[in-house]
């Protein structure tokens, strides 16, 4: 029976794959061992760590090793496998280290048990805040510790705390705003099936703060596995006498309910989601009054993100001071992103406020996976901004990614490379907010769907030069005169792109050109006649026979008919379609 | 009492309470911030961002319609950036608007139509995008055109707030949004009682009474019609501001309008409320001192409120008073009482009810009752709005028209009559006139000041010899559940009722706020216009039902008694349950 597996990949994309080549070496060093019978070697396909030469996964154990030599084989097998010990100069590192405040448990625990929760210090928070802090020395805790909402504004939440708290008023109401929609983004997702338990405990928290006996979960129903595991941590809470009647012997009662959404993104923004929840059409409201003076059911009510209410639990247990220590002068603590796009190592990042864009994209998660340069990173989601390669050296926190054009947003993170088009960019994520736009304010619902309209023709090529003062001038409007942050931001991708890449609208608009190839009216797909050898598999391939010629003469396509679909560029196997 | 604030608008500085809002402050100091979805009677629903200004020193812009000012602030209302952002809202409200305001019900009288020409937009900024929705037009009172709706959200509001009927609601989300019933059916097969507050409030002609002037015209040039008009109390109070008047009543000006539009004859609603009165005191007293059928009573003037009935409160269907609406009244008396004495065939007379009402429409084929003089009794309803229209139409110029008098028998009216028109006023004329009927004397203060005003219920207590009587009175259908709640718990508990009688109207401010009435109501014209009224019954000689002599002789030459067998035939109906919803 084997014991051990061994996955082998060549992640040197730059010389010719050596996987076979290691893999025949190794074998024949473990048939001369003993241990021959209990270690299996599989090559696979991809491996999750690219540029990196040579690279070993040792299973059950995880130890990676990277740029692996045959001469390393030896001790691989001798020590490692043999003995146990592992090889320092081999272990893969990376090179800038994450910060899990938040993600502490995440992968670690067993995300449904609360023992597992409490053995790694859960709950106790909770213990202290109820037995030492009390709620004026809670909330100046957490004024201390200077965190921010991390649902997106960054709105401080020590004071959100305090309006709720001073406001009078029997009934009072807590909110963990699970809503998360930001394409690409599942930070919140993570947590909530991750560790259940530290967003419960943050909530309990933040009830005992404002005096609230109510809590509610709005999490989007499109989350079921989040739903499932927040449902048996509340009950878990229950049984554990965490929640309830006399939350751990004191005078202080909770209790919490879960409310689905049913995935409008707009229930995200604090108003509409109380809507929602009281069973209206979600659609926000003007502000003020704010919820934490008149929100769910006209009672002060306070609002947090996942990501916020799963921090509160490390900053009692550790001091506000101790958070306050981490990140920047004014943005305090740590911040999950999920990082996308054309990255090598894809997935969520967290990282200390102040840490650079180029530290999480390059060294964290390994630059482009095409190895082409990155051209822009996009923050914030639809609401966000793209921030050149030029800037990459920021460092993150609120008020730098908004003096960019861009946002904190919620953490969605997505990388471009070249073949990233800056009008195709934002033409998706204004798509997308048009899509979401609830409808009840003009600006928006009509703004938005204008500038749609304009950035589609730019991508056809109809664009005509007037067109950048219309965008200019809707983006204007939708950002002064929307109702809510859905419309006041949805301009920012438009705005961000024509800040630092209205070379390319030009492009567009006045030669007729999508520079990275993308907008398909835009492309012009030719044959290279000294590199094609004929085979005529483009010829078969072309959906609307726009490809004539035969093997004599060679072939040519007809630009009248083509659709610009691409298919002969993909299948062409020695780069003799030219794409233009 | 409020704290006040100190904060400056455009450099003024001022004064205001603590909580008044940006857009109210500046009317203070003289300042008229622009805007469009926000309606005076509702609040702010704060969707088509046009009154946006700025706070020096933040980034932000803020509506002012509904952000109240506060301590400090320095608010800037006009300076060249907002004013180009509210000029592209418009514009990009007009790109998903027709622009056929030339064919619009609404032309002239279009809040977006004015706000474009206050801004001076002349051309279309943006590419034009309208879906193509269907008019509604199933109600037979109110049609509903959703491309030329702005999605203000006013006929939402009013609809589920104020009139807490709930027939419409928005629909989809971005640009689909749109304003429909719920579950996108026919708005007459929604919970609509068509009182028309949708059409009163709404901006543009989304939301329009269903036009019927060319009815009217086509009976009026028919040389072998016999046209008979009335003219509801409201009217008469209204009609001027479309001609530059506010609280002025035209009653006199009204009949030689009516006469020069070629009417045959002009009646007026005011003598059918008499009438109206007699039945509905008979049936009170009836049920006072005989209780032959429960108490309380119920008024049923109103057919918006009878629709309501029918379809939310089925229980209290034995309270309410079985008389018809005072036009139904005056439309079945034209084609039998006068038509047999001036020996016209009623099957010639063409009968025309001027309301403040688009319910009326919808009324008046309502059931085979409406049909009680062997023809249909009302033929054509006109509501204020189209009134107006006619006149422009006619080429008559209102304002030096001579005040001429109505015609006889079914006319001169007593005060109570005319005050039916407002809140408050069928049960103050039915006291009058119920106070002879139980005690035969009569009153010496006709006044019943108590159910005047606009408070949304009224409730108190009065005497009729020695019977202490509890009375309420709501306008306005979202104040009908608290008076009708309470009679409810009464009468399944068997406990005493909480009230003898009760009157409601569906509009705001009853009949002068009505659906049909003048468009940009406000509380301040609806007390006007009732004002008006009150004085018109004060300046009259006879001021109860029963004195009116013309009544007297309607009873003595045609009806009998009142709630005899003619009566019970022409002027009374059946209710019966209606489905919330028509599958």
């Amino acid at each position: 029976m084997y014991t051990k597996v061994i996955l082998v990949k060549d992640t040197d994309l730059k010389r010719e794959d050596k996987t076979r080549e290691f893999y025949t070496h190794l074998l024949d060093y473990l048939r001369g061992s003993n241990l021959h019978s209990q270690i299996q070697v599989v090559r696979v396909a991809d491996i999750g760590v690219y540029d990196k030469g040579l690279v070993i996964k040792i299973l059950p154990d995880k130890i990676i090793y990277c740029n692996v030599q045959d001469s390393d084989i030896k001790r691989i097998v001798d020590s490692t496998l043999d003995q146990g010990k592992i090889i320092e100069d081999l272990v893969f590192k990376l090179k800038a280290k994450q910060h899990r405040l938040v993600l502490r448990n995440c992968g670690k625990i067993n995300p449904e048990s609360i023992e597992e929760y409490i053995a790694c210090g859960g709950y106790l928070g909770l213990k202290k805040v109820l037995g030492e802090l009390g709620q004026q020395k809670l909330i100046e805790e957490i004024k201390l510790s200077g965190i921010r909402g991390r649902g997106g504004a960054g709105y401080p939440t020590w004071m959100k705390w305090n309006f709720a708290r001073e406001a009078a008023s029997t009934e009072k109401f807590v909110i963990c705003n699970a809503d998360e929609g930001d394409p690409g983004a599942y930070m919140d997702r993570s947590i909530l099936e991750g560790d259940p338990h530290s967003v419960v405990e943050g909530l309990i928290i933040a009830a005992f703060a404002i005096g609230a006996p109510k809590g509610y979960f709005y999490i989007r129903a499109e989350y079921p596995l989040a739903v499932e595991r927040i449902h048996k941590a509340i009950k878990q809470a229950y049984d554990f006498g965490l929640l309830g009647q006399n939350i751990l012997g004191s005078s202080f009662n909770l209790d919490i309910e879960i409310r689905l959404g049913a995935g409008a993104f707009v229930c995200g923004e604090e108003t509409a989601l109380i809507s929602s929840i009281e069973g209206k059409r979600g659609t926000p409201h003007p502000r003020p009054p704010y919820p934490s003076v008149k929100g769910l059911w006209g009672k002060p009510t306070v609002i947090n993100n996942v990501e916020t209410l799963a921090n509160i639990p490390v900053i009692i247990s550790n001091g506000g001071k101790w958070f306050s220590q981490i990140g920047t002068q004014a943005s305090k603590g740590t911040k999950v992103f999920a990082v996308t796009g054309k990255v090598k190592n894809s997935g969520l990042v967290e990282i200390a406020m102040g840490a650079t864009l180029r530290e999480i994209v390059m060294d964290i998660c390994g630059g482009t996976l095409s190895g082409k340069p990155i051209k822009a990173v996009q923050t914030g989601g639809p609401s966000g901004g793209v921030i050149p390669e030029a800037l990459l050296d920021t460092p993150v926190d609120y008020e730098n990614l908004q003096k960019l054009g861009s946002i904190m947003g919620s953490g969605g993170m997505i990388v471009m490379d070249e073949d990233d088009c800056m009008v195709d960019i934002p033409k998706f994520y204004l798509g997308f907010c048009v899509e979401e736009s609830c409808g009840k304010c003009a600006p928006c619902r009509i703004g938005g769907f204008q500038m749609l309209g304009y950035l589609k023709k730019i991508s056809e090529g109809k664009g005509v030069a007037d067109d950048l003062g219309q965008l200019r001038r809707l983006s204007l409007a939708m950002q002064k005169a929307s109702l809510c942050g859905l419309g006041q931001t949805a301009s920012n991708p438009v705005l961000s792109t024509l800040k630092y890449f209205e070379h390319e609208y030009n492009e567009h608009i006045l030669n007729k050109r999508c520079p990275a190839g993308k907008c398909s009216n835009l492309v012009t797909y030719e044959i290279v006649e000294d590199k094609c050898k004929r085979c005529g598999l483009c010829v078969i391939n072309c959906p609307v026979q726009a490809i004539s010629g035969g093997k004599e003469e060679g072939y040519l396509i007809a630009q009248e008919k083509c659709i610009k679909c691409g298919r002969c560029f993909d299948v062409c196997k020695f780069k003799a379609i030219s794409k233009k | 009492m409020k704290k006040i604030i100190q904060a400056k608008i455009n450099g003024i500085l001022l004064r205001v309470e603590e909580g008044t809002t940006i857009l109210e402050a500046a009317k203070r100091v003289q300042i008229k911030i622009p805007t469009l979805c926000k309606h005076p009677d509702l609040p702010p629903s704060a969707s088509c961002g046009i009154c946006i200004v700025k706070n020096k020193g933040s980034h932000k812009m803020l509506r002012s319609c509904c952000t109240p000012l506060e301590e400090g602030m320095d608010i800037i209302t006009h300076d060249p950036e907002i004013v180009e952002i509210r000029r592209t809202v418009i514009e990009l409200i007009l790109s998903n608007h027709p622009n056929d305001c030339l064919k619009c019900a609404r032309n002239n009288e279009c809040e977006l139509q004015k706000l474009t020409a206050d801004f001076g937009i002349k051309e279309e900024s943006f590419p034009q995008f309208l879906r193509d929705l269907p008019i509604d037009r199933s109600t037979k009172a109110v049609d509903l055109d959703p491309k030329k709706c702005i999605l203000c959200g006013r006929c939402v509001h009013v609809c589920q707030e104020l009139q807490d009927v709930w027939a419409l609601s928005f629909l989809e989300r971005g640009m689909k949004t749109r304003i429909s019933p719920a579950g996108d059916i026919q708005l007459a097969d929604s919970p609509c009682v068509r009182c028309g507050q949708c059409s009163a409030h709404c901006p543009t002609g989304a939301f329009v009474e269903q036009d019927h002037t060319a009815q009217a015209w086509k009976a009026l040039q028919d040389p072998d019609k016999y046209c008979v008009v009335q003219i509801a109390p409201a009217v008469r109070v209204s009609i001027g501001e479309a001609f530059g008047y506010t609280g002025k009543n035209f009653t006199k000006k009204l009949y030689a309008l009516l006469r020069r539009l070629g009417f045959n004859a002009v009646f007026d609603t005011s003598f059918a409320a008499d009438v109206t009165i007699m039945e509905e005191a008979s049936e009170f007293e009836d049920r006072l001192l005989h209780g032959r059928r429960p108490l309380p009573l119920i008024t049923t003037c109103c057919p918006s409120w009878v629709d309501f009935m029918e379809k939310f409160y089925t229980d209290m269907i034995d309270h309410f008073s079985s008389c018809k609406s005072p036009h139904e009244i005056l439309g079945v008396l034209s084609k039998t009482y006068y038509a047999e004495k001036n020996k016209i065939d009623p099957s010639k007379i063409f009968m025309v009810s001027i309301m403040p009402c688009t319910s009326k429409k919808y009324e008046i084929t309502r059931n085979d009752e409406m049909f009680a003089s062997g023809y249909q009794d009302i033929d054509t309803v006109l509501c204020t709005r189209e009134l107006v229209r006619m006149i422009k139409q006619a080429g008559i110029d209102f304002d030096s028209l001579p005040d001429e008098e109505c015609d006889s028998i079914l006319g001169e009216y007593a005060g109570s009559g005319v005050i039916f028109g407002a809140t408050g006023g069928v049960m103050e004329a039915a006291l009058r006139t119920a106070h002879y009927f139980v005690t035969g004397k009569e009153l010496k203060k006709v006044e019943f000041e108590n159910v005047r005003g606009l408070k949304g219920v009224k409730e108190t207590e009065i005497e009729i010899g020695a019977k202490k009587l509890k009375i309420a009175v709501a306008h306005g259908l979202g104040n009908v559940e608290y008076i009708l709640n309470k009679v409810r718990e009464a009468k399944n508990n068997g406990k005493e009722m909480p009230y003898h009688f009760i009157e409601v109207m569906a509009c705001p401010g009853g009949c002068v706020g009505g659906g049909g009435q003048p468009y940009m109501v406000t509380d301040e014209l609806r007390i006007k216009r009732a004002q008006a009224l009150y004085q018109d019954d004060d300046q009259k000689q006879v001021r109860c039902s029963h004195q009116n002599p013309y009544i007297k002789r309607l009873y003595k030459e045609f009806l009998g008694k009142p709630l005899g067998e003619k009566s019970e035939k022409l002027l009374h109906v059946h209710y019966k349950a209606r489905p919330v919803y028509v599958k």
